[in-house]
């Protein structure tokens, strides 16, 4: 009887414990492998086959397909350079110059992965779109009223990610830092 | 009490186990994976063009708006597959993925070097009984090959600006994937 209710007791344990971690790792998303350059966070073993078991299974639930590193490298934030939070009801503004690519697209999806509707239908830019200065360098202002120049619009979702693709870029699995790649620096502007 | 701990214990360590086995089962359990997501619209070894993600609807997460994109659901397990594709203006990609997702190869238009991307998509076997001399003429053939005998083929065209995506949506319909038992 001893031994019966003890493995229940184990095997409970286990499934509690085991299921839970594989739950929270899975939600949470992964750290492994992740290149982290300002606010900007990109897994560059996810477009090869060194993928790793936990990026894997998060991305057989989610249903994403990764970049390819023949292809190109998407960096991914959800805060500012300060770890301020987006939130659409507030402006943020993405400037300064990209890492060497051939094109590259900026991208505003909610944490899910979906486009957010707006009046105008712009849910990103691709680099030749965007208006520069002339040194090349750029202001996108994301926010949810218009700004003139480029203007992203976050129709005032609470929460959002901004997805930065270089295309035929040098920068992948061999980068370590900032100083091999300069990706635009995130501030926040005006906040109601 | 001894013996409650050491259940515990024995509980906690089996979780582990517990947790590094589901973890590694679960690519081959996900039933909202993208091959699964795909298959009702893919046909198998053919290009099928996705429609352009919009917030309402759109076939993956994290698609790239910019971009025309099309799939080609392949099986190679009875014959090798022939991948064509004109290149667009600005820039073409094609990817390929096993069952499970997994990028094994990417290549983009300037890689490949030419107008029309051609790819020769094999099994490691198919490959090893290409005829010797076959190989030496087809220097300039790029062959790909599959981990997997079923896969996606995702082809890219970028649109650099909206005006340009009918443009980019024709070159992603010209797109060729088809057996090439000869090969």
């Amino acid at each position: 009887m001893r031994l019966v209710l003890g493995s229940f007791f184990a095997f409970l344990v286990a499934a509690v414990l085991g299921l839970g971690a594989t739950w929270l790792a899975l939600s949470k998303g992964t750290a492994f492998g992740a290149v982290t350059i300002g606010a900007w966070t990109a897994f560059p073993k996810n477009g090869t086959t060194e993928i790793d078991p936990y990026s894997r299974a998060f991305i057989a639930r989610t249903g994403e397909l990764p970049v390819g590193s023949g292809d190109g490298i998407a960096f991914l934030a959800r805060a500012d350079d300060q770890g301020r939070p987006f939130d659409g009801r507030c402006e943020f503004v993405v400037s300064g110059t990209t890492p060497p690519a051939r094109f590259w697209t900026l991208t505003l999806y909610d944490p899910d992965g979906r486009l957010v509707a707006n009046s105008l239908s712009r849910y990103g830019f691709t680099s030749q779109e965007i208006v520069r200065r002339s040194n090349g360098s750029f202001d996108i202002m994301v926010a949810p009223r218009a700004r003139p120049g480029n203007w992203l619009p976050t129709a005032g979702v609470e929460h959002y990610v901004l997805v930065l693709r270089l295309y035929d870029s040098p920068v992948g699995v061999a980068t370590r830092t900032g100083r091999e790649a300069s990706m635009p620096a995130i501030s926040q502007g005006q906040c109601p | 009490m001894i013996r409650l701990l050491l259940w515990l214990l024995g509980g906690i360590l089996l979780g582990g186990v517990v947790h590094l086995a589901s973890v590694l089962a679960l690519p081959r359990t996900a039933s909202q994976d993208a091959y699964s997501r795909l298959s009702p619209i893919t046909p198998v070894n053919a290009f099928a063009a996705l429609p352009v993600p919009s917030p309402d609807s759109a076939m993956l997460p994290f698609m790239d708006p910019a971009f025309a994109v099309a799939v080609c659901r392949y099986d190679v397990t009875n014959a090798p597959v022939k991948v064509t594709s004109p290149v667009g203006q600005a820039y073409t990609s094609i990817s390929f993925y096993t069952r499970f997702g997994i990028a094994y190869y990417a290549i983009n238009d300037r890689a490949a070097g030419r107008r029309v991307i051609e790819l020769d998509l094999m099994t490691a076997q198919q490959r090893n009984a290409l005829p010797e001399d076959e190989e030496v003429t087809a220097a300039d053939r790029l062959i790909v090959e599959s981990p997997t005998p079923t896969g996606l083929v995702v082809l890219r065209v970028l649109s650099p600006e909206p005006g340009a995506m009918p443009l980019a949506r024709g070159i992603v319909a010209a797109a060729n994937c088809q057996p090439n038992p000869g090969s």
